[in-house]
């Protein structure tokens, strides 16, 4: 016989949100303590699909290790590509010919489109919108099948090499992107912005909602659209340009509300900007070598290197300790949601559970990326 | 004075030996700048009376003086700043390095003992820079461990600082900086889940990433699969 279930005298109840739980994406679990329906206490347990890349790379060449870049943050997974590649070119003094890097920043903003669409599509999902999920995806499928092209792969790109790219574009690359940036431009403002921005649902769902702020955001070291979204106009490709970001004309959108509203419509302006940077990349792409003649095993010399990237959802970061062996002595990924989900538990107390979910999904969370 | 320049004044406080020797030195690099930039005035007025009596030369004579003055004023400000640079041969001293950004992608290295994290945490913090990462590296060869933060600003002015101390490996204890930042929490338990460094006075040292009843700390070198 087991037990009748009680209530606590201060009739408090613990929820477990996950970790098989949709609004998660992937395997998080929250415990949240409950008071009815307000959170009392909300403690994110992680570690479900943890493992260990930072041993895996200390085993591995600096080539080798390139794979477990993108199997981190997979919906953006060209911009780990590319922060590792960043640092090891630094380290290794490797110089990147002009047109691979036009292609780094056409691919890796592509592909940030796809991650923000994505977010899109789960995000209104979350708040109990299922046709959005549909238009969203039509439209990242074309930027896959793009990509797909170029990168051989779909998902879980491994195209970045040190000195270059693996594979040049072409023809049909340049005029299917064009084709897709005009397609996507006359779909927004209808179907994303007047069907779902101005409905009054999500206004109601968001606003004034999971207030973030400035002095939170420093203290938790949060990042991206989460720390663009709290009035904060920090954005690597623009506070520490690196690879040809600076050739680009562009703004980082940001919003002083700091509530879930904010931080969605960060994500919005920013489809539109990444729009910007493909097109005038197009226009400029130089022509040349793709790839630099690079040694097959690099042994760069022993000391400390350091190199961040804007991924789509924070700034993600390399710290690299060679040792002058093949293989790095120890690589540590600095990844943005991890710090960004670190607030959560203070800012979602009080918050009523609905809300608390709205909340998580404007973080933007990809579990893989926080659990490495 | 640009931010990395301040930044590594408002860190010298942790050391108070550099922080007199280094402030000697910039007073003494400004006292002959300020001289140096007296004493161009007249000599060139001087060479250009000269110039205009030995018509021709006049281009030629004036150029050096000018350049020395600037020589004179450069050396002693990198000269403080070399004093703390890793010296090549012996194990590195307590300090502030600048650090070559374009090649190492930090601008400022400051190497301190365990107990000063958090008092170099209160000085970052006070001079509004956020906490981006935690981590260690295991010396084993050494028998140390390495404990780095890594800081950075997020107000457009670019500075990224990094903070590293050395902790004997048999006892990998220093203070928690979770009071400064509460968002060293997580980047702390990693550490401690890594690599088995316990932060003292951390509210809740347990594992995060890997399972709560692991009787390992993977990240140490002489743990192998």
């Amino acid at each position: 016989m087991t037990a009748p279930i009680r209530c606590r005298e201060d009739e408090t109840f613990v929820l477990n949100l996950g970790p098989q739980h949709p609004a998660t994406h992937g395997v998080l679990r929250v415990k949240l303590t409950m008071d009815g329906e307000y959170v009392v206490k909300a403690e994110p347990v992680l570690g479900y699909i943890h493992r260990m890349h930072e041993k895996m790379a200390e085993d591995r060449t600096f080539a080798q290790f390139m794979p477990n870049t993108a199997r981190m943050d997979y919906l953006h997974a060209l911009a780990y590509n590319h922060g590792y590649v960043l640092t090891v070119e630094r380290a290794a003094g490797i110089e990147v010919p002009e047109r691979a890097e036009y292609i780094r920043v056409i691919t890796v903003e592509l592909n940030r489109l796809t991650s923000h669409l994505l977010w899109w599509a789960a995000f209104l999902l979350d708040l109990g919108g299922f046709s959005p999920l549909l238009y969203a995806f039509d439209d990242r499928e074309q930027i896959l099948d793009l990509l797909e092209r170029v990168t051989g792969s779909r998902l879980t790109y491994c195209y970045f090499r040190f000195g270059g790219v693996y594979n040049d574009i072409d023809d049909d690359f340049i005029t299917g992107t064009r084709n897709f940036i005009k397609r996507l431009r006359s779909r927004l403002p209808r179907l994303y912005h007047d069907l779902v921005t101005k409905n009054i649902i999500l206004i109601k769902r968001l606003k004034d909602i999971g207030f973030v702020s400035k002095e939170q955001c420093r203290k938790y070291g949060a990042t991206g659209p989460l720390l663009r979204g709290s009035g904060v106009q920090f954005d690597i490709r623009k506070n520490e340009p690196y690879s040809v970001y600076p050739e680009f004309d562009f703004d980082i959108p940001v919003y002083d509300e700091g509530d879930c509203m904010a931080r969605y419509m960060v994500r919005m302006d920013e489809i539109e900007q990444s729009m910007r940077i493909i097109e005038q990349a197009l226009d400029k792409l130089p022509d040349g070598p793709v790839r630099a003649k690079v040694p097959k095993i690099l042994k760069p010399a022993a000391g400390d290197y350091y190199a961040a990237v804007e991924a789509a959802r924070g700034s993600f970061g390399c710290r690299l300790v060679c040792n002058g062996d093949k293989s790095p002595y120890r690589l540590k990924l600095r990844s943005p949601t991890f710090s960004n989900l670190s607030l959560f538990g203070e800012v979602a107390e009080g918050m009523l559970l609905a809300d608390a979910l709205a909340f998580m999904g404007s973080l933007d969370l990809v579990i893989p990326e926080i659990d490495r | 004075m640009n931010i990395v320049e301040q930044t590594r004044i408002a860190l010298l406080e942790l050391f108070p030996d550099l922080a007199a020797a280094d402030a000697e030195a910039r007073a003494k690099a400004e006292a002959e700048a300020a001289e140096a930039a007296e004493a161009v005035a007249p000599v060139e007025a001087e060479q250009e009376v000269t110039a205009a009596a030995a018509t021709g030369e006049a281009e030629t004579a004036t150029p050096p003086p000018a350049e020395e003055s600037a020589e004179a004023a450069t050396p002693e400000t990198k000269a403080a700043a070399a004093e703390k640079e890793p010296a090549a041969e012996g194990p590195r001293q307590n300090g502030v390095a600048v650090g070559d950004y374009d090649r190492h992608g930090v601008h400022l290295d400051v190497l301190c003992d365990p107990q000063q994290v958090v008092a170099a945490a209160e000085i970052l913090d006070q001079a509004g820079f956020f906490i981006e990462a935690i981590t260690g590296v295991d010396w084993l060869k050494e028998d140390q461990m390495e404990v780095i933060y890594d800081y950075n600003r997020n107000d457009g002015r670019l500075c990224r600082v990094v903070v590293r101390t050395r902790i004997p490996r048999a006892e990998p204890e220093l203070p928690s900086i979770t009071n400064v930042y509460p968002g060293a929490n997580w980047h702390e338990r990693e550490a401690y889940d890594f690599f088995g460094i316990r932060f003292l006075g951390h509210p809740d040292l347990t594992r995060i990433l890997l399972p709560e009843d692991a009787d390992f700390y993977p990240l140490l070198k002489d743990f192998t699969l």
